[in-house]
């Protein structure tokens, strides 16, 4: 079966978990920048964890089943239309051959995620069906969706994209509101600080952790650009090969989350789709648990940047974890 | 009176591009599908149609404020 889009929306593509350990040689790991978002679509319609979903931004497609699917919308609030009718979100929605699934404004956050019994079946490449724009692999031929698109479902157990993951439904049909994200105006973001912060003064410091930032609209899959007080740096004569601005470094690896301030004004973190080096000091790192709740963040959100321990970081990860598994379990769905 | 809102976050433009005549100023006569403006965001210019027909009001937003999904852009008295 298929999805045949009617209109592509703003920025629709392919993704899953991501396509991780190829980041030395410039690959970023991409997939769904909500993850627990995109999973817990999964959840609703018997898919596993990792089966594709498609990303949303802002502005959703009008696509049209040509088959019955078991489908769901997770993630940034927006009204849910089957045939122009509004039907909840978090919730597993039965559509028949033929029904027009369409979107009205975005109500909060950046991104929502449709899901579909099967998964989206594109093809894998380099394990993984996450589309890299920049770098024009994965997902639907490397690219955002477009209009007369016809996108392959899976079909559950059938040889697609669902097989060994299970293929039935799970007993409950809505996340519980316990389970599902909060879309806030503001956020506190938990981050490590380092490996460059020691270039920054005392001041530098305390205005990034202390300071209000606001995203702008500079925001994409690859990174959030925010504005804010600014930093101060150290003074220094400049090694060989980094550049001559402050904030410039010999260059060398980026961590996906880590926080760039060119030229001390406005912070960068990098997300799913960033470039995997460069000369810009990374002063912080966001951690792995929040990595979901910055792409949450729509422009003119007030971000608060707080300082963790790697210990405190790696609880975060778990309790993560754990909060995943008891929401799969509130659903009956099977992992 | 109809309002006109953005559906999209970003940055509210007028004009097509620099250097360019605005899609349409205030007291024109517009009709459902005009372009009123372009919003960009992720590097996209999204066109702002109208869905009434009728004169144009007033301009919500100045040239090169940014926008939030909902924002009234554009206030149109309905014919």
């Amino acid at each position: 079966m298929s999805f045949e889009i009617k209109n592509p929306g703003l920025a629709t593509t392919v993704q899953d978990q991501g396509r991780t350990g190829h980041y030395n040689v410039g690959i970023p790991q991409s997939g769904s920048m909500d993850q627990y978002s995109a999973e817990l679509g999964n959840a609703l319609v018997g898919n596993g964890p990792g089966d594709a979903v498609l990303e949303c931004t802002y502005l959703g497609p009008v696509l049209v089943t040509d088959a019955d699917a078991a489908v769901a919308v997770t993630g940034a609030p927006v009204e849910v239309k089957v045939n122009g009718e509004t039907r909840p979100q978090w919730t597993r929605l039965q559509l028949k051959a033929g029904d027009e699934l369409s979107f009205g404004t975005i109500q909060g956050g950046t991104r929502y995620y449709i899901a579909v019994q099967g998964g989206i079946d594109v093809p894998e490449v380099l394990g993984s069906r996450s589309t890299y724009l920049l770098g024009a692999i994965g997902g639907f031929q490397g690219r955002k969706l477009a209009a007369g698109d016809v996108v392959p479902v899976g079909g559950a157990g059938a040889g697609g994209a669902a097989v060994g993951q299970g293929s039935g439904l799970p007993e409950v049909d809505t996340v519980p509101e316990e389970f599902r994200p909060v879309f806030a105006k503001e956020q506190s973001v938990r981050i490590v600080l380092g490996l460059y912060d020691h270039r920054l003064t005392d001041a530098g410091r305390e205005s990034l952790l202390t300071g209000e930032w606001k995203v702008t609209p500079v925001a994409d899959r690859m990174g959030l650009r925010y504005s804010g007080p600014g930093v101060e740096w150290k003074e220094r004569e400049q090694p060989f090969g980094a550049g001559s601005d402050p904030s410039n470094i010999v260059d060398a690896g980026y961590a996906v989350g880590s926080i760039q301030i060119p030229g001390g004004t406005q912070p960068i973190i990098l997300h799913r789709d960033a470039v995997s080096g460069g000369g810009y000091a990374m002063v912080g790192t966001v951690i792995s648990a929040d990595m979901d709740l910055v792409a949450r963040a729509a422009p003119g959100t007030t971000t608060h940047f707080v300082a963790v321990s790697q210990d405190e970081a790696l609880v975060a990860r778990k309790e993560l974890a754990e909060l995943k598994t008891k929401a799969w379990e509130a659903l009956g769905a099977r992992r | 009176m109809g309002t006109i809102v953005s559906p999209l976050p970003g940055i509210f433009y007028r004009k097509p591009g620099p250097g360019k005549p605005p899609f349409v100023n205030e007291g024109d006569t517009i009709e459902v599908g005009q372009t009123l403006g372009v919003v960009e965001i992720m590097k996209q210019f999204t066109e702002i149609q109208s869905d009434v027909a009728g004169i144009l009001e007033s301009f919500e937003v100045a040239e090169g404020d940014m926008v939030n999904p909902g924002d009234t852009i554009v206030v149109v008295r309905e014919s």
